[in-house]
Parts: C-alpha cells; sequence; structure tokens
C-alpha cells in the first residue's frame, strides 16, 4: 500500500464485516512513533483464528484462498522496527470486539507516510452509513476528532452519507487539521 | 471555524430537497473496497464517483456502493454499473476514467467499451 492510511481502511473494513456497530480508529503521532488503535464492537475473533490472522493463507474471503490485509499491516509495522497486536474477545460474551495495535516507527527508512487520513474517514462513512464511527489523531500538538454520533445528534433522519454532509465533514476535519 | 451546530442548519436547507430524492437510485454504481482494490487505488476512484454523480445532480437517479472482493483482482480497482438487468463492468479504473464514466455512461446512456472487462481481457 502507498500510505499507511489505505491500510488502515482495509482494516477497518474488517470490522465491518464484523458486524461492528462502533469503529474507533484513535491515532497517536510523536516525532518518532506513529500508534494507531483500529477497536470495534463487532463479533470478535477466537484465540486460535487470531494466531492465524498473520498467515496469509488464511483468509474469511470465498473468492480466493488468499488473504494479505493484515499480513500487509504486519509487514507495514515490522520493517519499521514496530509490530501489529491483536487482541480480541469473542461473542457470546458482551464485551466482545477487537483491536487491532498497530506501532510503527516514523523515523525508520521504511515508514510508510500515514497520507490521506481523512479520506479513510470519509469512505468508511460514505460505504456504511449506519455505523459509528470516532476518530481522533493527535499530532502536532493538535486533537484531531470525530465522532459520527454527534453528527447524527444535529443531522436527524437526513442519511450522514449524503454529499452534502460528506462534504461539511471534510471541511471540519480539514479545519481542525490547519488550525 | 465550523461547529457541529452548523449540521442543523444544513439539516433545515436539506429537508426540501430528501423528500424529492426518496425514490431509489435506478443506477447502482458499486466499486471492489477489498485488499486488493485498495491497494490498487480503488479509494480515489470511489471518491471521484462520488463526488461527480452529486455534480452532476445525479443523486436521484444513481448510487454509489461499496462491496468487497469481487474476484477479479488483476482488474483492479473494478467499478460495476447495474441498471436493471445489466451489468457493465469497468477495469482499472482511475479518477479520470471515473469521471468519464459518470460523463458518458450515466448521464449519456452510453457505455465506455474501451474501459470494460471485454476490452481488457486480452492484456
Amino acid at each position: 500500500m502507498k500510505e499507511l492510511s489505505l491500510n488502515i481502511l482495509d482494516i477497518a473494513m474488517n470490522s465491518v464485516k464484523a458486524g461492528a456497530t462502533l469503529i474507533g480508529i484513535h491515532i497517536i503521532e510523536t516525532d518518532t512513533l506513529l500508534t494507531v488503535d483500529i477497536v470495534d464492537n463487532g463479533c470478535g475473533m477466537s484465540q486460535s483464528t487470531v494466531e492465524k490472522l498473520r498467515d496469509p493463507f488464511f483468509t474469511t474471503r470465498t473468492t480466493r484462498k488468499v488473504g494479505l490485509g493484515v499480513p500487509f499491516y504486519v509487514l507495514a509495522a515490522q520493517q519499521t522496527g514496530g509490530d501489529v497486536t491483536i487482541t480480541s474477545v469473542q461473542e457470546p460474551d458482551p464485551a466482545h470486539g477487537t483491536d487491532v495495535h498497530g506501532e510503527f516507527h516514523k523515523d525508520h527508512i521504511d515508514y510508510t507516510p500515514l497520507g490521506d487520513i481523512a479520506s479513510t474517514v470519509l469512505t468508511l462513512i460514505q460505504g456504511y452509513p449506519d455505523i459509528d464511527f470516532e476518530f481522533s489523531h493527535e499530532v502536532d500538538g493538535k486533537h484531531v476528532k470525530l465522532y459520527t454520533r454527534e453528527i447524527r445528534e444535529q443531522i436527524g433522519d437526513i442519511p450522514i452519507n449524503s454529499f452534502e454532509i460528506l462534504h461539511w465533514i471534510q471541511e471540519y476535519l480539514s479545519e481542525q487539521y490547519n488550525n | 471555524m465550523k461547529s457541529i451546530e452548523e449540521l442543523a442548519k444544513i439539516r433545515e436547507q436539506m429537508k426540501s430537497k430528501m423528500a424529492l430524492r426518496e425514490s431509489e437510485g435506478t443506477i447502482r454504481v458499486v466499486v471492489g473496497m477489498a485488499t486488493c482494490g485498495i491497494a490498487a487505488g480503488a479509494r480515489p476512484v470511489l471518491n471521484t464517483l462520488v463526488e461527480e454523480v452529486n455534480k452532476e445532480n445525479l443523486t436521484d437517479k444513481v448510487t454509489v456502493t461499496q462491496t468487497g472482493c469481487i474476484g477479479i483482482c488483476q482488474y483492479e480497482p473494478v467499478v460495476e454499473v447495474f441498471e436493471g438487468d445489466n451489468k457493465v463492468t469497468y477495469v482499472k479504473m482511475t479518477s479520470d476514467k471515473a469521471k468519464r464514466v459518470v460523463a458518458e455512461h450515466l448521464m449519456g446512456g452510453k457505455v465506455v467499451e474501451e474501459y470494460t472487462i471485454g476490452a481488457n481481457q486480452a492484456v
């Protein structure tokens, strides 16, 4: 992947598939380290499934026998000296859900830049308007935040993925980054 | 600086418009957004489709949605256009190609043959 934000989009799609109603993407950046938590309240996985995730020949897709989403993400972390840790609690435990925690060393030559993370957030909202997203990004002393629940409270029955709302969200995020 | 409360105003403005928008679109545009699609550049293609469909006022007629792996990863980014019983599969898409599909196919009703899987299979 050309940008880490594309990996993040791809990993978040697994949360969508897990039937999550709430997906959090939380990024904290310092000068040298970027940590990402992709957290969901989806169905979760058994310990044995979690152990298999790093294997490219393990996949839930039915179209072919290769699943590269998690392996790509792990590679992007490990090639900087970082790593990805996945913890999951499976249904019927009421605390079910998954946390994919990634650490990336920004000062390593093989670090993949984060790229257009706002576009990743917008893509998720556009495709999955019924899921609540919580996005936060701490960088350069700024704390960028977007909670779709707060937006929903304001717009009532207007779909959150109508263009006008998506456009507003885009500007809302870009203002937070640029101010 | 934008505040969340601004959205209430946008909501009021949109209410009248939404009443007209009740009818489901007759054309469904589907973008493959699995690992293969995303890695090949599907995110900007999707965003361009959403923008262009709105810009050309096609939102009553056209809905843009996402799907998982379509099974032809080597042709990603893949965009499928469903209209009635017909399906057109566009392959190796880019933002520029997406603009042409909106203008010629979604607005003009003419399939952009050179971007279809049929025209790209011999490669």
